[in-house]
């Protein structure tokens, strides 16, 4: 009997005579209420009026004036240089990072991890006003430098090294502390030893640690806010700053293409998953 | 001896973040203490308790109350109407299931300004439930700037929160414990009782650590779906910093927020761990 059969039986009484049909309505009515705000806000950005009250007739104006827009077009380069150049360093910072606190014992350890934990448990709005406040008051005394783009790029890596640390330690965990020993005593340097043992072991968790640090960046809203100067936005904080001043059309074009970025990027990550699978596989069956 | 200098040589790889973390992650904090312990006088900084004295003060004991009631209601829909999505997914073998796990997946990769900003644009006074009321001749409602339209906005945007770790508690049971309940004559709703609804608790108990904790710091959803003039203790910590430029208040509330953040993830996790030691028995 399988695990689903298990607790379909396990679970009569909870919807007891419920025929499947229930079920799967209660699941549609749950996606319904998921996707319905999304893809109205993607047929609006197609209206031709501008007031949500009536249908204008189909343009794609909105799209044109969007690719138009510079302040839009700027906030979109900054989001994604700031996105790869934070997690690239971070990546650095972090991947060292975790080799070490990995090889610490005890009181050294336990601190080392605490702060690395900070970020992530800390609310987003306390690390973006203590990191403000760390900014204005060392910028006062650097004469020319402002909060801005390079404030936003060390906000960004602080929050994002914590991801990168905490996706590789479970990999150094499980990995045999001997290789490297070994490696060392067969002449290899520390150097060597951690390019050529350690990181082909790690390099799954690393490439987690990445990919998690650039969508933290990409989605970033509320550090972003308090640690940017005034002319230096993001998306979200274009969004925000055109949100509240009402719903604007543009807005819907810019969900729109944002959304579909995201399915067709979700979808060349699911395929180059299920291709390395099916190489895993085949893999399998030749070795057998 | 060469086992002793590795390991030196590992762990100095960390001094780059440590150095790091202290300026950016330590110090940074630090400053917030210290601002929060200090008031100006003629520009000058003064030990002084009166910014926590001022947050105790029953109108921030109102906006701190409020935080932390309208969390916790969207954190209880999100139980009531998530758990529910969790057990049928992990229950039934749908063809495809991997596709439906995905469908509840996307919508957390949208934007979360633009998932909020949704919702702007159907509750508005000319958005589409308006617009529709309209249409069928009545009259219009005010669904905006209202502790509903916050609570909906955090249970649209953290509902996939709560879902996903139920789903993964329940999907990773153990089937033969169920099995073994049915054989030694529990019925289904024992079954789910006290034995599928204990087991899953873990994930419930990550559910409410990833919903509560971002609905009660946020500021954005109250700031877009609650007005102006809803205040949340997030609104207040930001009103604080940008617009009357007081930190040193602001820099108490947020060390008071910082508090409450911890004494909760500290909560779920010892009721974490009670219920794994009584799931076992």
């Amino acid at each position: 009997m399988s695990l689903a059969n298990a607790l379909k039986k396990a679970g009569r009484f909870l919807l007891a005579g419920l025929p499947t049909t229930a079920k799967k309505t209660y699941l549609a009515l749950i996606l319904i209420f998921m996707y319905a705000p999304i893809i109205i806000l993607i047929v609006f950005s197609f209206n031709a009026s501008k007031s949500r009250a009536n249908w204008g007739g189909f343009t794609l104006s909105w799209y044109v004036e969007l690719a138009k827009d510079p302040t839009i077009l700027k906030a979109l380069y900054n989001t994604l240089t700031i996105a790869a150049l934070s997690s690239a360093i971070a990546v650095v910072i972090g991947t060292t990072a975790a080799v070490g606190i990995d090889a610490m014992r005890g009181f050294m350890k336990k601190a080392a991890l605490a702060i690395t934990n900070i970020p992530v448990i800390n609310p987003d709005i306390v690390t973006g006003v203590s990191l403000m406040v760390l900014f204005i008051y060392v910028l006062k005394f650097i004469p020319g430098l402002k909060l801005g783009y390079f404030t936003l790029l060390l906000s960004h890596v602080a929050f994002n090294t914590s991801y990168v640390i905490l996706s590789v330690m479970p990999r150094l965990r499980r990995m045999d502390p001997n290789l490297y020993e070994a490696a060392l005593d067969l002449g290899a340097s520390p150097a060597q030893g951690f390019l050529k043992v350690i990181l082909p072991e790690i390099a799954p968790g690393v490439f987690t640690g990445a990919m998690l640090a650039f969508t933290m960046s990409l989605d970033d809203f509320v550090v972003s806010f308090f640690t940017t100067g005034s002319g230096v936005s993001n998306l979200s904080i274009l969004i925000y700053s055109m949100a509240r001043r009402g719903v604007n059309p543009k807005i819907n074009a810019l969900s729109a293409i944002m959304f579909m970025a995201v399915l067709i990027l979700l979808y060349l990550v699911n395929l180059s998953d299920s291709s390395k699978a099916k190489k895993a596989r085949e893999m399998g069956i030749r070795n057998s | 001896m060469a086992g002793k200098d590795s390991v030196l040589a590992r762990k100095r790889m960390a001094i780059p973040f440590l150095a790091w973390a202290f300026i950016f992650i330590v110090v940074p904090i630090a400053l917030v203490v210290y601002y929060s312990l200090c008031i100006e006088v003629d520009g000058v900084m003064v030990f002084s308790l009166a910014n926590y004295a001022r947050a105790f003060e029953p109108i921030y004991l109102k906006v701190l109350w409020r935080s932390v009631r309208l969390a916790l209601a969207s954190t209880a829909a999100c139980i009531i109407v998530g758990y529910p999505v969790a057990y049928i997914m992990a229950s039934k073998e749908y063809a495809q299931k991997n596709l439906l796990l995905f469908l509840f997946l996307v919508p957390m990769w949208m934007n979360f300004l633009l998932r909020t900003y949704s919702w702007l644009t159907i509750l508005e006074n000319n958005g589409l439930i308006n617009t529709f009321l309209a249409f069928i001749g009545l009259p219009k409602m005010s669904l905006l700037y209202n502790s509903q339209a916050v609570i909906l906005g955090m249970v649209y945007n953290f509902l996939p929160f709560m879902i996903l770790p139920i789903h993964t508690s329940l999907s990773k049971m153990d089937k033969s414990l169920i099995e073994a309940a049915e054989d030694l004559g529990a019925d289904s709703r024992q079954v789910f009782l006290r034995l599928v609804l204990p087991l899953s608790m873990p994930g419930v108990i990550s559910g409410i650590t990833m919903v509560f904790l971002p609905a009660v710091t946020t500021f954005i959803i109250s700031d877009l779906l609650g007005g102006a003039q809803f205040m949340l203790i997030g609104n207040l910590i930001e009103q604080q910093f940008l617009k009357v430029s007081n930190w040193n208040f602001g820099a108490a509330v947020s060390v008071i927020l910082m508090i409450l953040i911890i004494a909760s993830v500290g909560i779920f996790s010892i009721v974490d761990k009670d219920s794994d030691e009584g799931a076992l028995f």
